[in-house]
């Protein structure tokens, strides 16, 4: 896991492959709203783009990709996206997650839902991408020092 | 040994054929499930979700407009689970480097 792999097929397979999963992953979170998806799913496709590249490449590739010590920030700015969602429809007159009364005017509340219901599956995509990294990260750093 | 285990998996599968026959059109209001009211006489919310969903959020897929909007603290819920079990696996998992 730390080191790069040594046959040169699984590297360039993982090269060729990864975009390609990103971009259904991408697809998976804002297409949910008119075809099975979402944030949970979509999120994990992210990830197995980015571990693809992190098994096969190795360590020093996968510090240019996305780095360790930011995937745990990227994890709370997910769950704050969806919080904070919350907090301003709250703040903005309506309860908690009342995604109709959140304030941009000249939307009609129907739009109004479906744009808020967009903000928090990025939020959730985001989420679990970068804590299904921070997992794997975690964990292949601890197989050293068993 | 080997016919009957194949005998076996064939009538099972044959079974689940069978009951697959008569499964109900998925997201039809007249379903037994999905009725206003149910066997027992209690209100269905599924009902209320498969005939306001698209009116209330504008989005075709309903599963989406009940797990983000109208279930939307569970959801919450559930992405904080994922979040602290992440956090739990720095907490074990990153002590190991300072021994």
């Amino acid at each position: 896991m730390r080191t790069q792999y040594d046959s040169l097929i699984v590297l360039l397979g993982a090269r060729f492959l990864s975009p390609y999963i990103m971009m259904f992953g991408l697809y998976v979170i804002f297409h949910g709203h008119h075809s099975p998806g979402g944030g949970f799913q979509g999120g994990t496709l992210l990830a197995a783009s980015v571990l693809l590249v992190r098994v096969a490449g190795g360590r020093l590739v996968a510090r240019r990709q996305i780095k360790e010590f930011i995937t745990t920030p990227l994890a709370a700015v997910g769950v704050v996206i969806y919080f904070a969602t919350g907090m301003t429809a709250l703040v903005a007159g309506g309860s908690f997650l009342d995604y109709g009364h959140l304030p941009f005017p000249g939307i009609n509340p129907v739009l109004l839902r479906y744009y808020g219901i967009l903000s928090i599956e990025i939020g959730v995509g985001l989420a679990v991408m970068s804590i299904l990294i921070m997992i794997f990260d975690n964990m292949a750093k601890g197989e050293d020092f068993v | 040994m080997k016919t009957i285990k194949m005998l076996i998996l064939i009538l099972f599968f044959s079974v689940l054929a069978y009951g697959t026959v008569d499964l109900p059109y998925r997201g039809d209001p007249d379903n037994l499930m999905n009725r206003e009211t149910s066997i027992t006489g209690t209100p269905v919310a599924g009902n209320y979700y498969i005939r306001k969903a698209y009116e209330d959020a504008g989005t075709i897929n309903m599963v989406t407009v009940v797990l983000a909007d109208y279930r939307g603290v569970d959801t919450l819920g559930e992405q904080v689970v994922i979040y602290s079990a992440g956090l739990i696996t720095v907490l074990i998992l990153r002590r190991n480097r300072r021994r």
